[in-house]
């Protein structure tokens, strides 16, 4: 799940966070303007041309190895990208993973992510409440509990929030999540 | 200047003979300054660049309300003409709205000499592209083109925010913003510039789709007039640029002072 909202001079526009490596990992990086364009269309391209010269796809954990090193080579240049990452993918044997790196280049995998200020607040939610065996609707509750709090307390206004679901059979586009009384 | 390594966003079909990021980074920071430099905005308290510090003359500021949004008659850009210099107008009757080409129109804020150059430079690059393939590229193509070529100058002092306005291949009209932090969006309605609350809030107000071309002409020429009483920096004329499916087309440039467009504006 990310927020479409992206703050441009202070005014808001509307722009899509998530970036689709492949059928079945998805990239979601937030930081610093352009350079979050920039770094992941550069992933994005990259991870397609490793498709096309060898005939078979990065498995997610490659992908987020082969990130987190191009994050880590531009960290001691004089141009370092200043992004925040989650990638969540679909392995066949492994099953689904999820990646949480920062402009640090720091790479853990994690069973639940969050990046910003928003992450403060939806953390403990998570922890509280997550378990490895949920479905598909529970996991949809507990992410509409994590966009009331943040509605509730996060100082900025996060209208709408898009939310895509990755499994065996790809990558499929869940309901936008609105909070109530947002607009 | 960035030493960043090259990356791949073009083909090998598509070589320009001067090449871009390292090369032309070492010959803006090394030339000279003017001695008196025209500036549209630069934002105060700017991020210092990591070149070889060139002094800057004087403090940049801000200076300009440009717009443009789509409605079903095309696109409609409309800017003011004042080019202030910290304080002091530069020039009264500056252009800020460049075409592209035939059916390709772009919004300057910024440094202008960066814009006008830049303008240039993308019109030069559409043009061989269509030279080589034989069809025009679309406006997110040329959105993407310029931001890829903006993107090595990232934490310079270059400074460049555009809003391209076209009609793409004969089906629709597209709006792109181009920013040289960068950002690249595209969208129905946009407004750069010190001036652009002001207009922001006068065209959320009013902008439908089905506006026709005599009011969507006279609320960009509105919007303009009400950022110009509050904002400092932008003044003057307004230009206003119409696109459609036969290309841009420019409307007169009105002097704000006219007594016929004061009445017009007070009697709504």
């Amino acid at each position: 799940m990310t927020c479409s909202i992206f703050l441009q001079n202070k005014y808001v526009m509307y722009q899509d966070k998530m970036f689709k490596l492949s059928d079945k990992i998805l990239l979601l990086c937030v930081g610093e303007a352009g350079d979050t364009v920039q770094f992941a269309e550069y992933i994005q391209k990259n991870i397609q041309l490793y498709k096309m010269r060898n005939g078979y796809e990065l498995s997610p954990t490659a992908a987020a190895n082969f990130t987190r090193k191009n994050l880590a080579d531009y960290l001691r240049s004089r141009t370092p990208y200043h992004v925040n990452l989650l990638l969540a993918g679909f392995d066949e044997t492994d099953g689904p993973g999820l990646y949480f790196m920062d402009y640090l280049s720091a790479l853990a995998k994690a069973p639940f992510a969050a990046h910003g200020y928003g992450a403060y607040l939806t953390l403990s939610i998570l922890d509280r409440y997550y378990r490895p065996d949920l479905t598909r609707d529970e996991a949809v509750e507990l992410l509409k509990k994590c966009i009331e709090e943040l509605n509730k307390r996060l100082i900025i206004n996060l209208p709408s929030f898009s939310v895509r679901l990755i499994d065996k059979d790809g990558i499929h586009d869940l309901e936008k999540l609105v909070p109530v009384g947002a607009k | 200047c960035r030493e960043r390594r090259e990356l791949p966003c073009r083909s090998s079909s598509f070589e320009t003979p001067i090449k871009y990021g390292r090369f032309y980074c070492n010959f803006i920071i090394l030339s000279q300054p003017c001695p008196i430099q025209f500036v549209l905005s630069f934002p105060p308290g700017f991020p210092p660049s990591c070149s070889p510090s060139v002094p800057l003359p004087f403090t940049m500021s801000h200076g300009t309300t440009t717009l443009a949004f789509i409605f079903q008659g095309g696109v409609i850009a409309a800017a003011d003409t004042r080019s202030s210099c910290n304080g002091l107008v530069a020039c009264p009757a500056s252009q800020k709205i460049l075409p592209v080409h035939s059916h390709l129109v772009g919004t300057t804020s910024g440094t202008s000499a960066d814009c006008a150059l830049w303008k240039r430079i993308l019109a030069r690059e559409l043009r061989l592209y269509q030279l080589r393939h034989g069809r025009r590229l679309s406006t997110a193509g040329a959105a993407k083109l310029l931001a890829h070529m903006l993107h090595p100058f990232k934490g310079t002092e270059l400074c460049v925010a555009a809003t391209l306005c076209g009609w793409d291949g004969g089906e629709r009209p597209s709006l792109y913003y181009v920013c040289s932090d960068g950002t690249r969006l595209q969208g129905e309605l946009f407004s750069v510039g010190s001036g652009s609350p002001y207009a922001y809030s006068v065209l959320d107000g009013g902008v439908r789709w089905g506006l026709t071309v005599e009011e969507a002409t006279s609320l960009a020429r509105q919007a303009v007039y009400r950022a110009t009483h509050r904002d400092a920096y932008s003044g003057n004329c307004v230009d206003v640029y119409h696109i459609t499916s036969k290309g841009w087309a420019r409307r007169d440039r009105e002097d704000q002072l006219q007594p016929r467009f004061q009445k017009s504006w007070e009697a709504v």
